[in-house]
């Protein structure tokens, strides 16, 4: 990774001062998080705050042919040595060509469609305790070659590097009963965290359908777990990783006011091979109640054949949501939803809400309610962390 | 023989100029298309100022990239520079002839290319006065025309007409365009929603020929009569014939997009 790093640094240095154009942009922000219910575990803390800053330096030369960017991450957590961490997103150096590209550094892809969970999206490590829906990622070592071709676009990587889940502290909430042991990680491989990951994916747009097409061979993303004790004789789960292939395939099919989505994978190599989809449609109604605002209807089914054996809480779940969009000079949004086991009724309601002050100010809501928890889900860790989360965010 | 000739040079020049007021307005949206056509491409910077009624303002950069396609819909890329926190954010669409048109959206923080349900003709453009269909490439097979009257607008003369949004997810009836006779350039439009009641009028200010030949507006000052909200748009650094392909116009690029 290391030299990847620096690879990417002395490409950096190559542009030409005099042509490169340059941009520096990023935010700090300042994060509540306020809990309804006192925790599980007397160690869990109560409410919290901390701060994170994110820095993006981009510069590009030869008419954007070639560019660099550097986004370091870094967040001070009141409560939570884990999630007081700093991480690279990006930093890579991007050449085009005619019909190809090539990107070498450490990067940030996103594959996918669907909304309630990302499953064909596998190039980078979930960082999970800095967001519990999994939309946070660390950033990647990686090489990239882009091929543009009349059938489509083929994205090739190597991934150098592996990159472990992020998860809270013992003393923090939103975490497993028994809590994760990160220093400890296991590995299937005995190059353990060294295994050289490849991945494979062509896309293609055919009129109303966009269509993906992935192969993923390494290190699972996402760990199993074995109980232990630590040095100080207390339970811990010790992540283990395990050496996976995975072939994913996405589609939205964009039909007037309906979009719809399909994202299936099948994994082996983690327990026996299995399959799991996650399917559904976004509908927009246009300019409600004669004002601007738009508001997006969303249903989505997450399966998973395993049941119960499952690695997701979601194994027969079912998505509701509804997305307002004021389309307002603030840009205020709203997005609120629900989850709900079809086997044991568990739910989980979420909110989102946002709007700009000024040109530079952006307030965030966000809360989780976990309700009807059955003992046995695998929410069930959570069941007393509902919370309520307020984000003052400065854009610079 | 003579009576022939004396016939035909009597009814003649009334077949040639026997022109419906409908046949006369695509005329002319067919003219205005004309002589915009073969600029290839362009590449320019947008701000846009926003006012409500109360006075208070904001602003919204984006960088524009356009490539003219034969036979098609114009492609093209929006970048947003501010406000600050969308900064990033790129937006690619196809504009197509006649039917739907093709669009995705780039979230820079989840590095996501969303394909978009482009129905939405009648919404609004980032909070502006500016609906999507106002500010997508003017098609002449996208309206049915109607010639009005020729009228003094300012200096100089206009052909004023009407057209009527095909698609019927537009937001409006109908719209009154004046172009002047120089070089039919449209200099007012004037929007009237679905329930045929005045909306809004669009006006151009300060116009520049390019490269000898295309003409566009350094200022569009669109103003909404119902909510007394306005949007001035200010074009800057208008550049053409970049060498632009399909290939700057693809999800490859949108994620590249700065």
């Amino acid at each position: 990774m290391s030299r990847l790093l620096l690879f990417a640094l002395l490409l950096s240095g190559l542009a030409p001062a005099a042509t490169a154009d340059s941009q520096l942009s990023g935010y700090l922000a300042g994060e509540w998080r306020g809990f309804l219910q006192s925790p599980l575990d007397d160690v869990q803390h109560g409410d919290n705050s901390s701060l994170s800053m994110q820095v993006e330096y981009y510069r590009d030369w030869e008419d954007g042919k070639q560019s660099f960017i550097f986004t370091p991450f870094l967040r001070i957590d009141g409560h939570d040595q884990q999630r007081s961490h700093f991480d690279i997103r990006e930093l890579n150096w991007t050449t085009v060509g005619d019909d190809w590209e090539l990107t070498v550094g450490v990067g940030k892809v996103f594959w996918g469609v669907t909304e309630s969970q990302h499953l064909v999206d596998i190039i980078n490590q979930t960082d999970l305790i800095e967001s519990t829906d999994g939309e946070e990622k660390l950033g990647q070592p990686l090489v990239r070659l882009g091929l543009v071709r009349d059938w489509g676009s083929l994205d090739l990587f190597i991934l150098p590097g592996f990159r472990e889940r992020t998860f809270p502290s013992r003393n923090a909430r939103l975490r497993s009963a028994v809590p994760v042991d990160v220093s400890n990680s296991e590995y299937e491989d005995s190059r353990g965290r060294d295994h050289i990951d490849a991945a494979i994916r062509w896309f293609n747009t055919f009129g109303d359908w966009d269509v993906g097409l992935s192969h993923f061979s390494g290190t699972s993303r996402e760990p199993d777990f074995r109980a232990a004790l630590d040095g100080a004789g207390r339970a811990v789960l010790i992540p283990v990783y395990k050496t996976i292939d995975q072939t994913g395939l996405d589609v939205q099919a964009t039909k007037g006011d309906w979009l719809w989505k399909l994202e299936l994978i099948s994994r082996s190599g983690q327990g026996d091979r299995f399959t799991a989809a996650t399917g559904g449609f976004e509908y927009t109604l246009y300019g409600i109640f004669e004002s601007s605002a738009d508001l997006g209807l969303i249903a989505e089914y997450l399966y998973d054949d395993r049941g119960d054996a499952a690695s997701t809480p979601f194994a027969d779940d079912l998505f509701l949501g509804a997305r307002l969009a004021m389309n307002d000079e603030a840009s205020s949004e709203l997005l609120a939803g629900t989850i709900v086991d079809l086997q044991n009724q568990s739910r989980v309601f979420s909110i989102e809400a946002s709007r700009r002050f000024g040109d530079n100010w952006k307030l965030n809501l966000e809360g989780r309610f976990f309700s009807n928890i059955d003992e046995n889900d695998a929410l069930a860790s959570f069941r007393n962390d509902d919370f309520l989360q307020l984000e003052l965010a400065w854009y610079f | 023989m003579r009576l022939v000739n004396i016939f035909l040079l009597l009814i003649l020049p009334g077949l040639l100029f026997a022109e419906t007021p409908e046949q006369k307005g695509l005329a002319i949206a067919v003219e205005v298309d004309r002589r915009d056509t073969g600029f290839g491409d362009l590449k320019a910077n947008l701000t846009m100022l926003l006012k409500n009624r109360h006075g208070e303002e904001s602003t919204r950069h984006i960088r524009l990239r356009t490539l003219e396609v034969e036979g098609d819909g114009d492609k093209s890329i929006s970048i947003f520079d501010r406000p600050r926190d969308v900064k990033g954010t790129a937006f690619l669409s196809f504009t197509h002839k006649t039917g739907t048109d093709d669009q995705w959206l780039y979230l820079p923080a989840l590095k996501r290319v969303k394909r978009i349900a482009s129905r939405n003709k009648s919404g609004s453009f980032m909070g502006s006065e500016f609906a999507y269909e106002d500010i997508t490439s003017q098609e002449v097979e996208k309206y049915t025309y109607k010639y009005l009257r020729n009228e003094a607008c300012g200096e100089l003369e206009c052909i004023v007409t009407e057209r009527y949004p095909e698609d019927k997810n537009s937001g409006y009836t109908r719209q009154v365009a004046y172009y002047d006779t120089q070089e039919y350039r449209p200099q007012k439009i004037v929007y009237y929603d679905r329930k045929n009641t005045l909306l809004k009028t669009l006006t151009y200010k300060s116009y520049r020929q390019y490269i000898d030949k295309y003409w566009r507006a350094d200022e569009m000052f669109m103003k909404n009569h119902q909510t007394g909200k306005t949007t001035l748009l200010t074009w800057k650094d208008y550049k053409f014939r970049n060498g632009f392909t399909s290939r700057d116009f693809d999800r490859n690029s949108l994620k590249r997009a700065r």
